[in-house]
């Protein structure tokens, strides 16, 4: 384990039924990077995220967090370590307005822990939050019922709730899916500034380009395992990675 | 509503003091404090007026109406605002009843120390007995929690115990009827405004949160079954009081403590009443109840007339009777030229 590794999985392994869906996989995450995991539909990303994050548990293999060992923890215990994720299929509570939504991570212990006990106006606390990943404060969008709100802001939102968590690593899954181009470009200077505040993240993506901008490293998940590590100049050389995204030359 | 060759047509449209008190409040007049408050206290002095009106029979009638009342109010709390629909109010009445009446019958304490030991020891027991199932969602958690009941009866006829199938009698009663009726009032009040806060405070959203989607409520670090179980116990503070004070009311604890009956007619009650709105359980209540009483001349046949009632709800009203009411409440409607 690296001195500055602050997640690192080792070997980790889960099968559903006869699938391997991630086989033996280990890899560091390094304080303050932007780690890609890249891979065709499939691969095992999801799965690896639920596994990191307990909501899956696995087979066998282990995963430290701050250099203790979180394996078959449930999720809710790993979230206020301060690992936190975002659902690849939006999540919100649908009846609740949008600023409400983050009155649940605001009285998570975590949160609690940080403040003596009352946390003050929660619901200005929320507001600002939401200001803070781009929702317009004087509009009705923060007021306006989550179930009503087009993806853009549920991204955000989504966003929003692992923040409000003051997490030290975001796991974002596929945080970019779904957005048109305005939204993505929008969205990528706050995940910059987030990663110079000092948060960690590991981004599961699929649009390659936006990805290569902000990550520092990359992972290649191909049928569960990992196929490529490294730099992004380094990984889109690899044939192996080539192969997976492009099928096999057959000239 | 427009009919066919008409060029006239109802347009409905919210009060506008409707849309500001929703949240924030800014109120400029008595006038409009007077709309927001007048629902509430017709409410409360209606019910503070009817046992004063009430003959002796009827008076006994709005007594079990209450302990309904309070059924329907737990089991609308546990289903539309934490997504657990509970199936075993008679659990509720049977722990109550059955403590109560028992401490009452073997030690000679008074109802009023045992009934307010019978309702918290009572919700502990329930909330330990239902913590296995908090994990299963949906129809699942309605079957198990429907099973309790009858699970009960069986273990006390099993084992011989606290009378058996003959009950045990002669437990002390309230002092009068005046201290029965306005006893379950006030709670059914208390618990109503008391949920009707509670499901706005923190601890609310984090339960409807729970119910709309309890994968992002784990994600968030919170212990989505702590949370669970603390929405039990509240409902099931409701519902072991009921118990407890039933078997005082009646002066007996039996098996009957735990018939389907708390189960079910809560249910039509919040059907009826309107679920969401936790004040429509309490008034489906308190007509349902004195309704199968009313029709107890037609013998078996009121079951009949009553699954009709039940049946024109759920197609024609299906928002029950309190939503309807309150949206009539918050509009005007006037007649516009097309």
């Amino acid at each position: 384990m690296h001195d500055e590794s602050i997640l690192h999985v080792e070997n980790i392994r889960k099968a559903f039924g006869g699938i391997q869906a991630v086989q033996d996989v280990s890899f560091s995450l390094l304080k303050g990077e932007i780690l890609g995991v890249i891979g065709p539909n499939g691969s095992g990303k999801t799965t690896l995220v639920n596994l990191i994050t307990g909501f899956v548990r696995a087979d066998s293999g282990d995963v430290f967090f701050k250099k203790r060992n979180i394996t078959g923890m449930p999720p809710h215990k790993i979230v206020n370590f301060g690992l936190t994720r975002t659902f690849q299929v939006m999540r919100p509570y649908h009846s609740l307005s949008a600023f409400k939504n983050l009155i649940v991570p605001l009285n998570s212990p975590r949160i609690r822990r940080t403040r003596s006990g009352k946390l003050g106006d929660r619901d200005a606390v929320a507001i600002d939050m939401l200001e803070a990943v781009g929702f317009e404060r004087d509009a009705h969008v923060p007021y306006k019922a989550a179930g009503t709100l087009p993806l853009g802001y549920l991204k955000r939102l989504e966003l929003a709730r692992c923040i409000a968590l003051r997490p030290d690593v975001i796991i974002c899954d596929e945080i970019f899916s779904g957005l048109s181009m305005s939204e993505i470009t929008s969205l990528i200077p706050f995940l910059e500034k987030l990663q110079i505040e000092g948060t960690t993240m590991m981004m599961i993506e699929h649009r390659l380009r936006e990805l290569f901008k902000l990550a520092d490293r990359l992972i290649v998940m191909n049928f569960g395992e990992k196929i490529a590590e490294g730099s992004p100049r380094k990984v889109i050389k690899n044939q192996e990675v080539k192969e997976a995204y492009l099928g096999t030359a057959t000239s | 509503m427009r009919l066919l060759g008409e060029e006239k047509r109802k347009k409905r449209l919210d009060r506008s003091i409707k849309v500001r008190s929703e949240g924030l409040y800014a109120l400029s007049s008595w006038g409009e404090m007077a709309y927001l408050i007048m629902p509430r206290v017709v409410l409360i002095l209606g019910l503070l007026v009817l046992p004063l009106i009430l003959e002796m029979y009827w008076q006994r009638v709005l007594c079990s109406a209450g302990i309904y009342a309070l059924l329907a109010l737990g089991f609308d709390f546990l289903a539309e605002y934490v997504g657990l629909v509970c199936l075993g109010g008679a659990f509720f009445i049977g722990a109550g009843g059955y403590i109560s009446g028992l401490l009452n019958a073997y030690f000679g304490w008074s109802p009023l120390l045992s009934i307010p030991i019978a309702t918290i020891v009572g919700a502990v027991i329930s909330t330990l007995v239902l913590l296995p199932c908090l994990r299963l969602r949906g129809i699942y958690f309605a079957i198990v929690s429907f099973m309790f009941p009858l699970f009960s009866v069986y273990i006390i006829i099993a084992l011989n115990a606290f009378g058996s199938t003959e009950g045990i009698s002669a437990l002390a009663n309230l002092p009068n009827i005046w201290v029965e009726q306005y006893l379950i009032i006030g709670a059914v009040i208390l618990s109503l405004f008391a949920l009707r806060r509670l499901v706005i405070e923190d601890i609310g959203v984090i339960f409807q949160s729970i119910k709309d989607n309890d994968q992002a409520v784990k994600a968030s670090g919170i212990n989505i079954t702590a949370y669970k179980a603390k929405a039990v116990f509240i409902a099931s503070l409701i519902g072991c009081f009921g118990g407890a004070y039933l078997s005082h009311l009646y002066g007996w604890l039996g098996l009957s403590l735990f018939a389907m009956d708390f189960s079910i007619l809560p249910i039509a009650a919040s059907v009826m009443g309107g679920m969401g709105s936790l004040v429509g359980p309490v008034i489906g209540a308190f007509i349902l109840t004195p309704l199968s009483e009313a029709l107890r001349g037609f013998g078996q046949l009121r079951v009949v007339l009553y699954c009709l009632i039940l049946i024109g709800f759920m197609v024609y009203k299906p928002e029950g009777l309190m939503n309807y009411l309150e949206r009539k409440y918050h509009q005007f409607e006037h007649w516009e030229r097309v």
